[in-house]
């Protein structure tokens, strides 16, 4: 395989990633495992025990598990839709980022469904869904679309690291014989050859245009769980958009977060640069202003309308004494923060527009919370039940604990594959085009001049 | 090279050959295994008894220990449904007092704990000057079920005698019906269910819903082991007032205990209707309004012990002491 000095230099740098684990990787490695195992047990109290152990009751039948599932999953689809993007409109400052969002794609998609699993009452009848399924429900529909959408990113990622699969069999590395042979099986015997390249760019092309479609179809089935049934709050026309919305908006954030973690842990201030995340600040101050009408457009037309049936799930959102602060939260974090952080120049640099991203991701995840807790527990005839675990949902510390196993498992999966291929793709790397005069160009304002970076 | 390649060919078609035949024999081997060993459960055994004619009769053991919830049926008949049959019900809510005796009936016949209730009484009151009555609600068993339209493995049915029922052998657990059904009708058992030492062994039927599963969802099902036996479902039976009437479509009939009538005639006498109509559902009970009450909404409040009266408080409080 061979590379052009930008790229060799790329490679170089690198290298040491995956040539070994360093002290911080193995600390946190460790970390991640210890909440795993904590999330083990939990998962094993409610096998033993039953979904009692849950706070899920009659009323509210779906909590956490289901809201990290959407979150999760909803990451994978923006990941793919981004990663096809990139990769259809060639920018060449996107190049560095198409793998990441390929990581995050894959990952999400390994960690959502389990999220799900956890939901089901019978974790011994799994093989129902595929031995008695039932075409007319939504629920197929999502297995079906998961289980393509799988096959079609994990297929997308995959050769897309081909080249670089290759790049890593032809050089002699400091790595155990085990990898040498892997990288070996992984390049399926890629040389760079006229016809395999060509084979190699047609294929990508293709799993871009594909799952791009493919994206936006599972993420309104996945709305569609919810769309379909008769409840205030789900019943909504709009939510095949704005779930594929939500999703895209909250995995450009996670790329921005996952960006700077990588960059700090690896030191690829030279390939995520500054401008790369400003770029992405401003994709994200977009989908936020997108993401803003399609909520304002929900909320408003809820809230003008008289109907009974509406109205009690927006008052339940926005009164004080129930959901009030987290739909404040919500909405300020995940729509107004981002975009003011943006658009004012002062803050328009990495650490800030990393905060914002984290901020927006946890609000966003709360908005999933909103969408799906008030609504159940608003049903149409009244409660009056005494139980209060059965009137008003809260989360008890298994389902708190298998959440955070599922970030653990999410981010040390990023850590893992981060050790087996290079976090900057070196084969298709373009070295940008002598931006850095425009960069330091000193901008004046009131009589000072500001380095924009 | 080529002799060499010639050999390796030839050794890969011997082996596959030999994997062929060898597979082929093992299940066939297996197979004739598998029918020798199998138990002849279908040969059952006759009892000779002496009938209260003074006949003999010939009749099959299982009959001896017959219990009141083995629902003889395969799982293709459960789905099916009772031919000819198209059960409905009216719920008067004039004569409704809230004596809940249909609730207890419902629980002794489906062994289920006090806090189940597959068959609730609400207190609704549809406007602030409105006057609250009492409404008890079981399935509907909607012939357009949001529930049935949503299971991903089919464990809920809708069968020809208009039934919908639930089989928790097939559930997996997910409760999408319960999300998708507007009538909050659906339980789910969300710990181990305690099982009483009569039921615990018995095979499990979807027309009895007994033994109950953990991790399975659950609601009223109209009592199909009672109706096979020309039996009123113990709701209807044990309510001291009459307010359920539960009949056949097909026979135009409804009865409540006391009195049979015709089914249409009852709803357009007394102006019967479905609750919340407009979501399409269609379900298949009809109530009453009610007006002409034969007893004041309080004597449904008063004498209820303090767990069931703080249900209804919200309602109840201001209107007691507004009298």
């Amino acid at each position: 395989m061979e590379l052009n000095s930008y790229q060799q230099e790329a490679f170089n740098y690198q290298r040491p990633n995956i040539e070994k684990f360093s002290k911080s990787n193995l600390l946190w490695i460790v970390f991640f495992l210890l909440w795993i195992l904590v999330g083990l047990y939990a998962l094993y109290l409610q096998i033993a025990h039953g979904h009692v152990v849950t706070g899920m009751r009659d009323n509210v039948v779906w909590g956490l598990f289901i809201v990290n599932f959407i979150f999760f999953i909803g990451l994978s689809y923006a990941g793919a839709i981004i990663s096809g993007l990139l990769h259809l409109f060639k920018v060449p400052w996107g190049k560095p980022i198409i793998r990441l969002s390929q990581m995050m794609t894959i990952t999400s998609v390994i960690v959502g469904p389990i999220f799900i699993l956890l939901c089901v009452g019978r974790f011994d009848r799994l093989h129902h869904l595929f031995i008695y399924p039932r075409l007319q429900s939504p629920m197929t529909w999502d297995v079906l679309a998961i289980l393509t959408y799988f096959v079609g990113s994990a297929l997308f990622l995959y050769i897309s690291m081909i080249k670089d699969f290759a790049v890593y069999r032809d050089t002699k590395m400091d790595i155990p014989k085990w990898k040498q042979k892997l990288y070996k099986t992984l390049a399926i015997g890629y040389r760079g050859a006229a016809s395999q390249k060509r084979h190699l760019i047609i294929s990508q092309n293709l799993l871009a245009i594909i799952i791009i479609p493919l994206s936006i179809m599972v993420s309104s089935i996945l709305s569609w769980i919810f769309g379909m049934t008769l409840r205030p709050g789900w019943h909504s026309t709009i939510f095949g958009p704005y779930f594929v919305l939500g999703a895209l908006y909250s995995g450009c954030g996670v790329l921005i977060v996952a960006m700077w973690a990588y960059r700090k842990m690896y030191k690829l201030q030279d390939y995520f640069t500054d401008k790369l995340f400003v770029n992405l600040g401003y994709f994200m101050m977009v989908l936020a202003a997108a993401y803003g009408y399609f909520t304002f457009s929900e909320y408003f037309t809820s809230w003008f309308g008289s109907a009974k049936w509406d109205a009690d799930v927006i008052n339940k959102l926005f009164s004080l004494q129930e959901y009030g602060w987290w739909t404040l939260f919500a909405n300020l974090f995940g729509i107004l923060v981002p975009i003011a952080i943006v658009a004012i120049p002062a803050t328009r640099k990495v650490n800030w527009i990393t905060l914002a991203s984290f901020a927006m991701v946890m609000a966003l995840w709360v908005k999933r919370y909103l969408i799906i807790v008030p609504t159940l527990e608003t049903p149409a005839l009244p409660m009056q039940d005494t139980r209060m675990e059965y009137v008003k949902y809260t989360a008890t510390w298994p389902e708190w604990a298998l959440t955070f196993a599922g970030i653990a498992s999410f981010l040390l999966l990023f850590t893992l594959i981060s050790k087996l291929v290079t976090v900057v793709p070196v084969s298709e790397l373009e070295e940008p085009l002598h931006q850095h005069n425009h960069q330091h160009e000193p901008v004046v304002v009131n009589n000072e001049a500001i380095q924009t970076v | 090279m080529k002799q060499h390649g010639e050999v390796n060919e030839n050794s890969r078609r011997n082996f596959l050959k030999n994997a062929a035949i060898a597979t082929v024999v093992t299940a066939t081997c297996g197979s004739l295994a598998c029918s020798c060993s199998s138990k002849n459960s279908t040969v059952s055994k006759k009892v000779r008894l002496l009938s209260p004619d003074g006949e003999i009769v010939e009749i099959d053991s299982a009959y001896l220990n017959y219990q009141e919830h083995i629902a003889i049926v395969s799982k293709m008949e459960e789905r099916q449904g009772i031919p000819g049959k198209r059960f409905v019900m009216v719920v008067d809510l004039a004569l409704c007092k809230n004596a809940r005796k249909c609730i207890t009936a419902c629980q002794k016949h489906h062994y289920r704990p006090e806090d189940t209730e597959w068959l609730t009484v609400k207190l609704m009151k549809d406007s602030d000057e409105g006057a609250p009555y009492w409404f008890p609600k079981q399935c509907f068993h909607c012939d357009n079920p949001p529930c049935v339209k949503v299971c991903p493995v089919d464990a809920t049915f809708k069968r020809q005698d208009g039934l919908v029922l639930i089989d928790n052998d097939r559930c997996i657990g997910c409760k999408f019906c319960m999300a998708a059904c507007p009538y909050s009708t659906r339980v789910f058992n969300w710990a181990e269910p305690e099982l009483n030492s009569d039921i615990k062994d018995l095979p499990y039927s979807a027309e009895t819903g007994i033994p109950a599963k953990v991790g399975t969802v659950e609601k009223c099902d109209f009592c199909p082991d009672r109706t096979k036996e020309g039996l009123l479902p113990p709701c209807a039976e044990a309510c001291p007032n009459g307010v359920f009437y539960f009949g056949d479509e097909n026979e135009d009939t409804v009865s409540n205990g006391s009195e049979t009538v015709s089914f249409t005639q009852l709803i357009k006498d007394r102006a019967g209707y479905r609750f919340l109509e407009e979501l399409g559902t269609k379900p298949r009970v009809y109530y009453l309004p009610p007006k002409d009450r034969q007893f004041p909404v309080e004597r449904g409040y008063e004498n209820l012990p303090d767990k069931l009266k703080e249900r209804f408080k919200d309602i109840m409080e201001p209107i007691s002491s507004k009298s």
